[in-house]
């Protein structure tokens, strides 16, 4: 197995050069970054290379990358008065902002090989651009078609060349992308049906967004590689 | 007057045949659909979004509740991804356990599937037929997690408990007379393998019956031969996994092709269709019931001869012992920061696939370290193949649509998210 993926990575490489650079895996997978401008190139060649022949696109998703890494509740040295239950909120980011930082959104394409019988996935930050843009590749692989509508609707990733990109998840005449990361988890409207004007009322959200557990991260050390391989030795 | 040509029709959200709250606007000439455009999200809840504010072990339970007719596979993908990221390795106990309830759960799914196919298309009987045979497993479902459907049986390094040696059994009431109560008992007095195994011994017969009522039914041939016929390379582009791909002559199974659990020691068989219509992938799902049949057998027989722990002994990971915490210091705190915290994951991302009964259930998982995943992203087996609806139905009649809904298994929990 081990040498099976070796080989695959190298005749990927040969093959694309310096257009895919490999990413390191710590769950021995494939992963790929790559550019937005060379996607579509890559994708027909993955596809249509007779030695690699990627035929199915299992799944497309974007990522908002806004709050990766960051806690909620960080205790930096202890104290002696006790930690407070407060989690530290990040400030909102404006939908309106002119850029983003280029390495905010991504698009991941997870590829199989039937053929080869092997899982490559693929990574492609969208760059500064607001809204963010990445070409379609639904004319290469049909189920990209509502993969990349529920990106659209999920991240508000536009899709270019897409023959349809209507929202797909979302209420009719929904507002915004619930997947960002700035997107609060209570939403933002709230809506009941108003027994005297016989309609559905839409307003702000009453409830306040709560954390019941606090995002934290730790840096366990069972899991950091140069202490395991000190221990072995 | 003007002869009108094309016009729209509005198919659900509330029709029986929807199958939940499909809408699906379809274009017609007559009664010829000229496209169709599913308008899908009704049942969004935003499972992923929800998975993110989460700790990872409070989220099975939402993965039940995607796919809602095989809760524990879905449950399987979603641990599997934690346990890749964690570098995590189950007990063979729990991994038997985890193949024989994903087998019990395939039967499940297509006897549900089975069962409203067969309704949509006017066979009334099997979905009586099928819905006692379901109401069994779901009591083993009962007997191991204690709810009949969204068990949150599997947990990140094993599954929750054992195996109960004892079937919970039905009690005399005012409307059931003792000699009613002991003919329901009749295989409950054993342990849950006892029942499993007398249910695996009466089953092939029981799909005997269901292949008498429909495989060579003049009506069921008339509205499912050639109906909806996917070409092998269109499944491959069009996403399709499961019995839709191999419906279409495709031989591809992720538990023979990519083992996960303990697929690779057990013998069994993938059936592959020829023509690709709605009848072959019929057949295909009706033989592997009796496939599953035959993995839930070898599995009662492992677990009979092979008794040992179901859970990981990382105590980072698994509760400890109710007894241990009464007089163990570390017992009670590993207690205290499991259930208040929950565990970190290393850093990374992982995507980890099971072969669900509908298709390819794929869970991407990418952790920054932190109690609580940074993205989920579910691939749901049933977004693929419903969004080749409109190809599907093209050229059909109207009737033909339920058909085709039908062949799909279409379960909106897991496409909606």
């Amino acid at each position: 197995m081990e040498s099976k993926h070796e080989e695959i990575k190298t005749r990927i490489i040969a093959c694309f050069k310096n257009k895919l650079t490999p990413i390191e895996s710590p769950s021995n997978e494939l992963v790929f970054g790559l550019k937005p401008h060379l996607l579509r190139e890559v994708a027909t060649e993955l596809k249509e290379n007779k030695e690699l022949l990627f035929e199915q696109l299992t799944d497309l998703c974007g990522i908002d990358y806004l709050t990766y890494g960051i806690d909620e509740w960080t205790t930096k040295s202890a104290t002696n008065s006790g930690f407070s239950r407060g989690v530290t909120r990040q400030p909102v980011i404006l939908d309106d902002a002119d850029s983003f930082d280029g390495e905010r959104f991504a698009v991941i394409y997870n590829l199989l090989s039937l053929k080869l019988n092997i899982r490559i996935r693929l990574r492609m930050f969208t760059g500064e651009d607001n809204p963010p843009i990445a070409p379609s590749v639904s004319d290469i692989w049909s189920s990209a078609n509502w993969l990349e509508r529920e990106t659209f609707d999920l991240y508000g990733i536009i899709f270019d060349g897409h023959p349809d990109l209507r929202r797909i998840l979302t209420d009719y005449g929904f507002v915004g992308h619930p997947f960002r990361k700035d997107f609060p988890i209570s939403g933002n409207v709230e809506i009941h049906y108003d027994q005297e004007k016989e309609k559905i009322i839409y307003k702000p959200v009453s409830i306040e967004p709560r954390t019941l557990v606090p995002r934290v991260i730790r840096n366990d050390n069972r899991y950091s590689e140069d202490i395991k391989d000190n221990n072995d030795g | 007057m003007a002869e009108i040509q094309n016009y729209t029709m509005n198919f659900g959200p509330q029709h029986p045949a929807a199958h939940g709250v499909l809408r699906l606007v379809l274009e017609m000439n007559g009664e010829v659909i000229q496209s169709a455009d599913p308008h899908i999200g009704l049942l969004h809840r935003g499972t992923e979004k929800l998975a993110e504010t989460k700790p990872y072990n409070q989220s099975i339970g939402y993965m039940d509740r995607l796919d809602y007719v095989s809760m524990v596979c879905n449950e399987h993908g979603y641990v599997l991804a934690i346990e890749k990221l964690l570098k995590l390795t189950p007990p063979k106990r729990a991994q038997y356990i985890r193949a024989m309830f994903d087998e019990i759960t395939r039967i499940l799914n297509h006897l549900m599937w089975l069962g409203t196919h067969g309704l949509d298309v006017g066979a009334m009987t099997m979905f009586l037929y099928c819905f006692r045979e379901r109401e069994d497993l779901m009591d083993c479902y009962e007997a191991v997690s204690g709810t009949r459907m969204h068990a949150t049986y599997y947990r990140p390094g094993g599954v929750y408990r054992d195996l109960p040696d004892v079937m919970p059994k039905f009690e005399t009431s005012d409307k059931r007379k003792k000699k009613q109560v002991d003919q329901l008992n009749y295989n409950r007095e054993g342990s849950l393998l006892d029942f499993i195994e007398s249910f695996t011994d009466r089953f092939p017969s029981c799909i005997d019956e269901y292949e008498t009522l429909l495989t060579d039914n003049r009506i069921w041939k008339q509205r499912t031969v050639n109906i909806a016929v996917i070409p092998p390379e269109r499944a491959i582009n069009l996403g399709f996994t499961g019995a839709m791909l191999r419906g279409s002559g495709v031989e591809w199974d992720l538990r023979k092709k990519q083992p996960y659990s303990v697929y690779g020691e057990l013998d069994f068989d993938i059936p592959v269709g020829v023509n690709g219509d709605c009848y072959d992938r019929y057949l295909v799902r009706v033989e592997e019931m009796r496939q599953s049949n035959k993995i839930i057998q070898q599995c009662i027989k492992w677990l009979r001869e092979n008794p040992g722990p179901v859970m990981t002994d990382d105590k980072k990971i698994s509760p400890p012992q109710r007894m241990g915490m009464k007089d163990d210091m570390e017992s009670l705190i590993h207690h205290f920061k499991l259930f208040t915290e929950g565990y970190c994951v290393p850093e990374g991302e992982a995507y980890a696939a099971v072969e669900a009964p509908k298709g390819e259930f794929g869970v991407y998982l990418v952790s920054d370290g932190a109690n609580k995943p940074y993205r989920v992203k579910i691939r749901a087996p049933g977004f693929s193949h419903l969004s080749a609806m409109s190809e599907m139905v093209v050229g059909h009649m109207l009737a033909d649509v339920v058909a085709v809904m039908g062949t799909m298994d279409v379960v909106f929990g897991e496409i909606d998210r």
